[in-house]
């Protein structure tokens, strides 16, 4: 119903250039695709119009109209007569209708955005040598392109503080504030909560938040992203690096099953800052802030570097994988437990070990905890759908592996594979664990690598590609941001090694693994990762997987497939 | 919702009248602001917080037209408030002396109550009586011509308790 609707396309011209948009489009969209950038502070796509910073003006036609018939007045070469506003208006609060047209370059338009950005400039710090935001500055871009280059301001600048906590990750320099709100609004409208706000008036406007309390909530860091100048800053950010010297990589966030968008920056192999990536289908532009920490995991203090056989470390990784091959020979009852945080890639070559080290017992561990209904889902696991998909599990993971415990006590299994999880914090116990050989492939240390016999390290989801699918069933990949710190392996090569000791070769690359998994599995037919778009691709996974009952409740952009619909 | 301010029946009786004079509850946030300044004398943080919950505000939003409109106190003020314009006529004819001799009468600080916490000094923006410039007000009544024999005269009237013309009791 709504898609007949948005197919009707309406012509507006920006400039002159004719654009064909669905009505109703905001003319700085609109102006957009037509290539024209309308500078603007305090509209964003994702929250309410606010009109307020005025950086927007354009001057504004309309097609005339004859007033007794309606038709079109057309002058004398026949072309539409346009009849233009003589005072500008904001291309924010504009909305497409047909014909109308906007100036954004004419010399009304831009004495308006140079008079706005002059009053922008009148109170603002000269900070940029040490401002955070500099570089990636809306009011440093806009100041170029609009400004006059000196100011002709010679009273004082307003005084404002310059190191307001607003919370735990949040820093305000009020002065550097151009009062544009979108902060307040992202706290109103999308973080519900609302306590941030504008205090007193005139220059002396402050932004500021409720005395007593905090911006606290877990999506705070979001006001950073949005904020169009160094007003605020993140606190893990602050003083640590240019932006101008990052080196940004497309990743997905590994804290739930939403599978976040997100850009990975680095420099020189060292990652600084985890921010989101546009995505409309899954996150918006939003990301929660325990995401954004994530990166700290790849130079922990408890990261395995290093393969490690019968408790002594070895730089022979090829020796210690051909070590635990070995274990997985000969008359051995093996268990193969893998993760919901492994890629799809290694979810299939692990799948593939397991059939070829005829592994009795194959299963995931299940993370569920509550749902925050915007982007945190109830499924912590990013990736259970892969290993569902490639056939590693069947049904949905449990917290707790109640069938290895039984098959241990039952002397049914004598070796586990564990994939990245820990098997201690999977419920089973330190009797149980002793009575199993364990290898351990994985990227930190933990009770289960301290009792494993071979323990190979991995790498942590900014150190290799892959892909995720998340609770859309929405094929998304993640590229390698920073070289491996675990000695020369990546986990597919961990893998495919193993494999090659059972006598099967596969190719590591991820592009030969996709084109054996396009052949094998149904639901990836035609897939490659190249192939696969930086918004992600949605998959139709077959009516059994669909039918599961997936712990997520709804969240931006998701809504569970409800109980009749399942059946039908 | 408990009335940690012990506002007045009368006050709390005009709030609920107020309310439903409004299609929408937020709308008379600025009527409840005054009703709660005038049987407080300012707007405590208590009070912000009471109104925001009472018409299913956010106390930031409350906060913001606290802080917004100068008529409106967030700090208490002596029984007394002495309001000097200082905007251009008066400030030309000497509001700013004015207001020093007031302040040393009561011996307080711009914007800040008398060391007993009885009178309150503060400078305002026009009060609308240019033609008689320099004009005081001391709570509802207005002085005019206020130079500094007559700020001092106008101090020791109030440090006498002499009783005041109109206004809120």
């Amino acid at each position: 119903m709504n898609d007949d609707k948005k197919q009707e396309l309406i012509t507006v011209y920006v400039d002159d250039r004719e654009v064909r948009v669905p009505p109703g489009t905001n003319m700085i969209e609109a102006a957009a695709k037509a290539g024209i950038e309308v500078p603007h502070y305090c509209y964003h796509p994702k929250l309410s119009v606010a009109g307020n910073c005025r950086m927007c003006m354009v001057e504004l036609g309309m097609p005339e109209k004859d007033r007794a018939t309606g038709k079109p007045v057309l002058d004398n070469e026949g072309n539409q007569k346009v009849m233009w506003i003589p005072k500008p208006a904001i291309a924010c609060a504009t909305k497409a209708m047909p014909g109308i047209r906007i100036k954004t370059k004419s010399d009304l338009a831009r004495s308006c955005q140079e008079g706005v950005m002059e009053f922008l400039l009148v109170n603002h710090p000269l900070d940029c040598p040490i401002c955070d935001q500099a570089g990636e500055c809306r009011l440093q871009e806009f100041a170029t392109d609009y400004g006059r280059g000196y100011s002709r301001f010679v009273e004082e600048k307003n005084v404002k503080p310059k190191r307001t906590l607003l919370g735990p990750r949040v820093m305000l320099d009020d002065e550097r504030c151009i009062l544009c709100s979108r902060c307040v609004r992202f706290c109103q409208e999308i973080a519900d909560d609302d306590v941030l706000g504008f205090v007193d008036r005139g220059s002396y406007t402050t932004l500021t938040c409720y005395p007593g309390k905090q911006l606290e909530n877990n999506y705070s860091l979001n006001t950073v992203d949005i904020c169009p100048v160094g007003a605020l800053t993140s606190t893990d950010f602050r003083f640590k690096m240019r932006p101008w010297f990052l080196r940004e990589t497309h990743s997905i966030c590994t804290e739930s099953s939403v599978g976040v968008n997100t850009v990975v920056s680095s420099r020189e192999g060292k990652i600084h800052r985890i921010t989101p990536r546009r995505n409309d289908e899954v996150n918006d532009t939003w990301m929660a802030d325990s995401g954004r920490e994530l990166y700290k995991q790849v130079e922990a203090k408890h990261r395995l570097l290093k393969a490690v056989v019968d408790s002594f470390e070895t730089d022979n990784v090829g020796g210690a994988i051909r070590e635990a091959a070995d274990l997985l020979k000969g008359e051995r009852k093996i268990a193969f437990v893998g993760s919901g945080r492994s890629s799809v890639e290694e979810q299939f070559l692990f799948k593939k070990l397991a059939d070829q080290a005829g592994a009795r017992l194959t299963a995931l561990v299940g993370r569920v905890a509550e749902g925050d209904g915007l982007l945190i889902s109830a499924d912590r696991n990013p990736n259970v759908r892969g290993a569902l998909v490639t056939g590693l599990i069947n049904e949905l993971p449990e917290a707790e592996l109640s069938d290895l415990e039984d098959a241990i006590d039952k002397e049914e299994i004598d070796t586990v594979v564990a994939y990245n999880e820990d098997l201690s914090a999977a419920g089973i116990s330190e009797q149980q664990l002793a009575k199993v050989t364990i290898i351990y492939v994985g990227t930190h240390f933990n009770e289960t690598s301290a009792r494993a016999r071979v323990v190979l390290p991995a790498s942590t989801v900014f150190e290799k590609n892959g892909s995720f699918i998340n609770q859309q069933y929405r094929l998304q990949k993640f590229l390698q941001a920073v070289p491996g710190r675990a000695e020369g392996q990546d986990d597919r090569r961990i893998l495919a090694g193993m494999l090659a000791e059972f006598g099967v070769l596969v190719s590591p690359e991820i592009d030969d693994v996709w084109a054996e998994m396009s052949e094998t599995i149904e639901t990836f037919r035609d897939i490659g990762f190249m192939k696969i778009p930086s918004t992600g691709l949605l998959l139709d996974p077959p009516s059994h997987l669909r039918d599961l009952r997936y712990p997520e409740g709804g969240s931006l952009h998701y809504e569970p497939a409800k109980e009749e619909a399942s059946v039908t | 919702m408990e009335d940690v301010m012990n506002l007045k029946k009368e006050t709390l009786q005009k709030i609920d009248e107020v309310i439903p004079r409004y299609p929408e509850k937020r709308s008379a946030v600025l009527p409840l602001l005054h009703l709660v300044q005038e049987d407080q004398g300012f707007v405590s943080r208590d009070a912000t917080e009471w109104i925001a919950e009472k018409l299913g505000l956010k106390p930031i939003n409350v906060w913001e037209l606290v802080r917004f409109y100068p008529m409106l106190r967030d700090k208490p003020v002596g029984k007394k408030v002495v309001r000097v314009c200082r905007t251009l006529s008066c400030a030309l004819q000497g509001s700013y002396k004015t207001c020093k001799t007031l302040r040393d009468a009561f011996d307080c600080k711009l914007d800040g109550n008398s060391p007993d916490g009885a009178v309150t000094v503060e400078f305002a923006e026009c009060l609308a009586s240019c033609h008689t410039a320099p004009v005081v007000m001391v709570d509802d009544d207005l002085h005019e011509h206020v130079d500094e024999e007559k700020a001092k005269k106008i101090a020791g009237e109030i440090l006498n308790g002499q009783p005041k013309q109109g206004g809120s009791a």
